[in-house]
Order: structure tokens, then sequence, then C-alpha cells
């Protein structure tokens, strides 16, 4: 019988495979950051172990760091002192940096792709759960936890679990205005929070191949918001092209060599799936959420659903408590929702595709009196891309604040956070109670949404734009 | 690692289902860099209300979370383990957990006792009715107990072994160094390197 992609992966990094014990994988790659790493080196210096492959190693700085004022001390003493000791540990085991201030640094996973060091049929790992991101690659990347980076960091394998295997095929073509974001939300409505659970999943069919790689990015991304193990699309010519001339994609002979191996990476026309879902791309339509878990949401041009309307009553008694939370009532047309501020960013919509649909909105015309916007790029370079583009300047021409790259409000670690009640509509994966700041309530949408919601101040399309007049003066 | 044998205490039931990681552990308190002072960030935002069932005073000393459906989904924070553990649990019980929560509590000792969903409703109804009410979770017979209650759970052999032992993942891992090494010989040179270019 044949294989899948993600089975092709898992056996091609099997170190040890014994009777009775979890395969022993190799990692290709492991990205550290801040915040889940400093108990790992604790536990390496504790047990007078060291990093077994610092070549295989990459560190950034992303939750805590700020997005404005980057030249001055952080402010909060405890943000500075977890930054400090990722500085000092990277130090002391020999592991690259790219810490604030330098050209190289933003969310890690918008800094591995775009270096190339995410490459096809690699394992990547990194103490976050949006590694899945890099599987857009047709890499087998995924979230671990502390003592797995330290596992990681000590031995560069990890003993596993075995997974399941699910498809999930999107044909057809998405409407204009429909983007990769409003797929997966889609996505994750249908199944569930806890639908992907124990599975590896992998995106297919015309509409995923016609994607470009950073929107495939943003759907793998999500794929640990339906509760997968993993997301992965095949690779094909548009990875390839993405990848090549990258600082660390292989050249020369590897480069050839490198692209044989990647050209196998497909799942065999024999192989069968533990489970297949199928979405018609032509129905879909701008997607947002109205609850507190990512499973929540619902076109645009709906209404927020009545809690009684759910058949499983823990649903239902979810939806009671979300719709509580966030302040709404059933019945409430989404387009009716007001909101405070407006966020463009994150490792799921903050690279420079994202930055461009924004701006294509926003450009002529004003974010609406009384929302505050912010724009945070993935990535320094990211930001550099920006500005070279004047994308910038179509930001705060439109009242827009621009920001230093990191994770920013995605979660709020840093100063950037909504008060207790205030409302966003963030381009973020998360919208858990509390997430974006105390009280604080969150819709999911599309960088495009974002940017037309910012400028009619209430949830809406860029369709919905046509009445706003563009100014143009600008 | 603390090793688990058996463990016979009080509860807590937590009837909510989707109980995310930031609920768990807010992110403001992942900036420390030590795995133990967590305890007052557990269920941070929940705590405020003090009808809460965690501020009850006949919860306090209970060490046997019961919980809804899909413990633990979001974040990798394990955190959200030290946090549990730092308050004093011993086992969280759920009809689901999320898978990379459920990994990193096995690696801390936290067992996570996965029992249908109808058995939860019966703890949670025995434990609701009579606080002082205590639950066996016993790994050595893979079975949790309690008054009307006999429930087997399942746990891979493998998991269940480093458990009753407390052993070290890395210790283990290193005890193969030979197939590491072997691997990493025949591994191909065009993998990716994070060395400086
Ligand atoms: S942008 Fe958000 S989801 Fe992504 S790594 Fe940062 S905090 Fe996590």
């Amino acid at each position: 019988m044949g294989r899948t992609l993600a089975e092709k992966v898992w056996d091609d990094h099997v170190v040890r495979r014994a009777e009775g014990e979890p395969d022993l994988l190799f990692i290709d790659l492991h990205l550290l950051h801040e915040v889940t790493s400093p108990q790992a080196f604790d536990g390496l210096r504790m047990s007078g172990r060291t990093v077994r492959r610092t070549d295989l190693t990459i560190a950034t700085e992303d939750h805590n760091t700020p997005t404005l004022d980057i030249d001055k001390p952080i402010a909060d003493p405890v943000s500075r002192t977890q930054l400090e000791t990722l500085r000092k540990n990277c130090a002391e085991f020999g592991v690259r940096l790219h810490p604030l201030g330098d050209v190289e640094q933003g969310v890690v996973h918008v800094v591995g792709p775009q270096l190339g060091l995410t490459q096809p049929g690699t394992t990547v790992v990194c103490g976050d759960s949006h590694t899945s991101t890099h599987g857009a690659f047709g890499a087998l990347a995924f979230g671990i936890g502390t003592s797995q980076v330290e596992h990681v960091l000590a031995t560069q394998t990890l003993p596993l679990a075995p997974f399941r295997t699910m498809a999930i095929t999107v044909d057809g073509e998405l409407p204009a205005g429909v983007t990769a974001k409003d797929l997966i939300l889609a996505v994750i409505a249908r199944i569930g929070t806890g639908g992907g659970q124990g599975y590896v999943i992998e995106y297919r069919g015309s509409a995923i191949e016609k994607l470009s790689m950073e929107a495939r990015m943003t759907v793998c991304n999500m794929s640990i918001e339906a509760g997968a193990r993993a997301g992965m699309i095949a690779p094909d010519r548009t990875t390839f092209d993405y990848l090549e001339g990258r600082p660390n994609a292989p050249v020369g002979a590897d480069w050839d060599a490198a692209l044989e191996y990647w050209k196998t990476l497909r799942t065999d026309d024999d192989a069968v799936f533990d489970h297949e879902v199928r979405i018609d791309a032509n129905t879909l339509t701008p997607f947002v959420t109205w609850g507190t878990n990512p499973g929540q949401g619902a076109p645009l041009s709906s209404a927020v659903p009545d809690p009684a309307s759910y058949a499983d009553p823990s649903d239902r008694l979810a939806a009671e408590k979300a719709l509580e939370y966030m302040g709404l009532s059933a019945g409430q047309p989404l387009r009716e929702i007001a909101v405070d501020t407006v966020f463009v960013g994150s490792c799921t919509n903050g690279r420079i595709e994202d930055l461009r649909s924004a701006a294509a909105v926003l450009k002529g015309r004003k974010v609406a009196d009384g929302v505050r916007m912010l724009v945070v790029p993935g990535s320094v370079r990211v930001a550099l891309q920006a500005v070279e583009e004047g994308l910038d300047k179509v930001f705060t021409a439109a009242g827009a604040e621009w920001r230093h790259a990191g994770c920013s409000m995605c979660l709020g670690m840093n100063p950037d956070q909504l008060a207790p009640g205030e409302r966003s509509a963030s381009t973020s994966n998360r919208n858990f109670e509390g997430r974006q700041g105390k009280g604080g309530r969150t819709h999911l949408v599309s960088p495009q949404v974002a940017a037309a919601t910012a400028v009619t101040g209430t949830l809406s399309a860029p369709a919905d734009l046509s009445d706003v007049p563009v100014l143009t003066e600008v | 690692m603390e090793a688990f044998t058996t463990h016979t205490g009080r509860a807590v039931p937590l009837r909510r289902g989707n109980v995310d990681t930031d609920q768990i552990i807010p992110a403001h308190w992942l900036k420390k860099v030590t795995r133990n002072g967590f305890e007052d960030g557990l269920f941070e935002a929940w705590r405020k209300d003090e009808g809460f069932v965690l501020n009850a005073p006949e919860r306090k000393g209970a060490t046997v979370l019961v919980a809804g459906p899909d413990f633990g989904t979001g974040s990798s924070r394990e955190h959200a383990v030290w946090a549990l553990q730092n308050y004093g649990f011993k086992t969280v019980i759920s009809a689901r957990f999320a898978d990379i929560f459920r990994g990193n509590s096995l690696k801390n000792g936290l067992l996570t006792v996965v029992l249908p969903q109808e058995t939860v409703e019966a703890l949670w109804a025995l434990t609701e009715a009579d606080p002082a009410a205590e639950i066996t979770v016993d790994l050595v017979a893979r079975e949790v107990r309690a008054e009307g209650v006999t429930a087997p759970f399942e746990l891979d052999d493998n998991a269940r072994w480093r458990l009753l032992e407390g052993l070290d993942d890395i210790s283990l891992t290193l005890a193969n160094e030979a197939d590491i090494a072997a691997y990493e010989a025949r591994r191909p040179s065009f993998k990716p390197s994070t060395a400086r270019v």
C-alpha cells in the first residue's frame, strides 16, 4: 500500500524503532524563542549536558519584544529578564540568536521560512504550537513542550507517538475577496477545535495548489486550532521557487539533490487516509469568529448564532458562555458588531502578502474615528520590504500605527493589549478569553476584513466599502 | 521526574469543556524563567469570581481535577502543567485532552486520565454532592475508583512504565546514542543548517 506525505517524512527520520517503544525521530531544525526555552536550558545545565547540534538550532526574540521604542531598555523588568536569559543561554551554549534590533529578528515562524531554513521533507520543532506553520513546505512540523525542547537540545531527537492521517481536500476556486484565512476558519468551524486531534492533516486539492507559499503558511498555521498534531501541504513548483536563493537554502549540487528528493514528497495515489474531509472552495465567503474558540466562527454575512440551536449540550453551554463573555446576543448581524481595535500581524497573517492586501484595501481611505489600528510586521525583513513598497505610508496616511516586528497583540505579552471589554478584529489565530489582554474580546478575521473593518468601524469585507469614498488626495 | 503509581485524593469538579491553556495559565505568567511559583496563576481569571469552584473552602487541598472534554487546548506552554502541579494537582481526568498538553503532562509526572464523558459526569455528580469524596487513580491497575465508580483507563505500556519508574526521557534516549550517530552519518548534505551564510 502507498504512503501519505506525512508517513514518508516520518519514515525518513526514524533513528530507532523497537517493539513497544515510540519511534525515535531525528529533528532537522529546532527553533527557539524566549518564552519556552529558559527552563530547558536550565535542565541542560543541571545535568551537565550540551546542545548536541547547534548547527540545527536557531533562536529569535518575539513574544516579549516591544513594538515601540525598541532602542530603549525594555520597560517591563520581567520581560527584560526573559530576553536577557535567552541571550545568556544562547551565548553559553553556542546557539545562533537573532535578538531585538537584528535584521533577522521576528516571529519565529516567519523567520524560519524566510531564511530558507524550513525545507520540504524536514522535521521542524519549536516550543510553540504554531510550529504547524512550517508544514506549508511539506515539512513535518509541530509544537513541543519545554521538556521536549530540552530533549531536542540534548539529543536532536524526540520519541514520538504515532499519528493518524487526515486529508482535507479543497477543490475549486476561492471567490474574489476570499483568502486562505477565511478558508482555514471555515475548516475549523466545520471539524471543530478537537476535530484534528491525533491527526496530521494534509491539505490538498486544486484550491490549495493555487495558493501562494504565504497563504499556505496561513492555512497550516491554524491546524493546531483544529487540535491537529500538524498540517502539511505537498511541496511543488511554488515551494521550490519560494526557497531558491534564500540565505539558508541549499545551493549547487546540494540544490539539485534536494530538488530530486523534494519531488518524491507526494502522497502516493494508492495511499489511504484515516479520515477525509472535502470542501468546495467556490462556496466560501469571508469568515469571522463570534466566540471564544477558533471553531466558533461563521460567514461574515450571517448573524451571531442562537446557543439553543446546538444539539450537543456542551456546544450549547460553550456558545452561551462565549456570547456572555463576548457581550453579544443571538441573532445580531455580524456586520453590525463595532470594534475598538484592529490588529494586523502575527505568524498567521504578518507576512508581506498580508500587509499588501490590507494596504490595498486601506489605500486612500481612513481608519474610522475611535478605532485604533495596529500594523505589526511579522519580522524585520517583512517590515523592510513593506517600507520599500511604501506600504507603511499607506497605513500611516490612513491613520493606522506602523509598529516594529514581533508577536505583539497576538497574545499581549508586551504592552500591546486590549483593555477590559475592548473589542478587536484581529488577523491572529486565537480568540480565547483574555488572549489579547484581560477582558479583551477578539474576532478573528483575514487581513482584508481587518482593513475594511478599520474603515467602517464594524466587521466588514472590502466589498462593503463601495459607499465609503476613497480619498483621492492620498 | 517524580514516579506515579497510585494516588487517592479529593477532587475539584470543573464543569467546563475546551479549557484552553490561556485559561489554565495566562500569558503574562509565562515571563518567569523557573519551573515553579505558578500556583497563583492557575485559572487566574476564573479565580477572580468568588463562586468559581476552586475558591470553595471545601476544595482546598484537592489533588484530582475532573474536567470537561478537550482540556488543555491551545498553546504548547508546559507552564500549564507546572501550574497544575504547583497548585497541588497530581492527576487530571477528562474525556479528551489536547495532544501537546497530554504529552507535556506525562513528561512531568502529572497523570492525565481519559475516561468516557458518562464516567466524568458520574465523578462530577459524586464530588459535587460530597466534597469530601475521594477518587483513586491507580496506574498499576490502570483503573479509577470512587464510590459507585470503577472505571478502567488506557495508557500505552511505554508511557505507563516511564511514569511508574519516574524515568527521565533524555537518559533513556542517550542510551541509544549510537543509533543517533549512525543516523547523523547517513543524513544527506542538502539538509538545512543554521550556520550563518
Ligand atoms: S504571533 Fe502569536 S501565535 Fe504566533 S508565535 Fe507569536 S504569540 Fe504565538
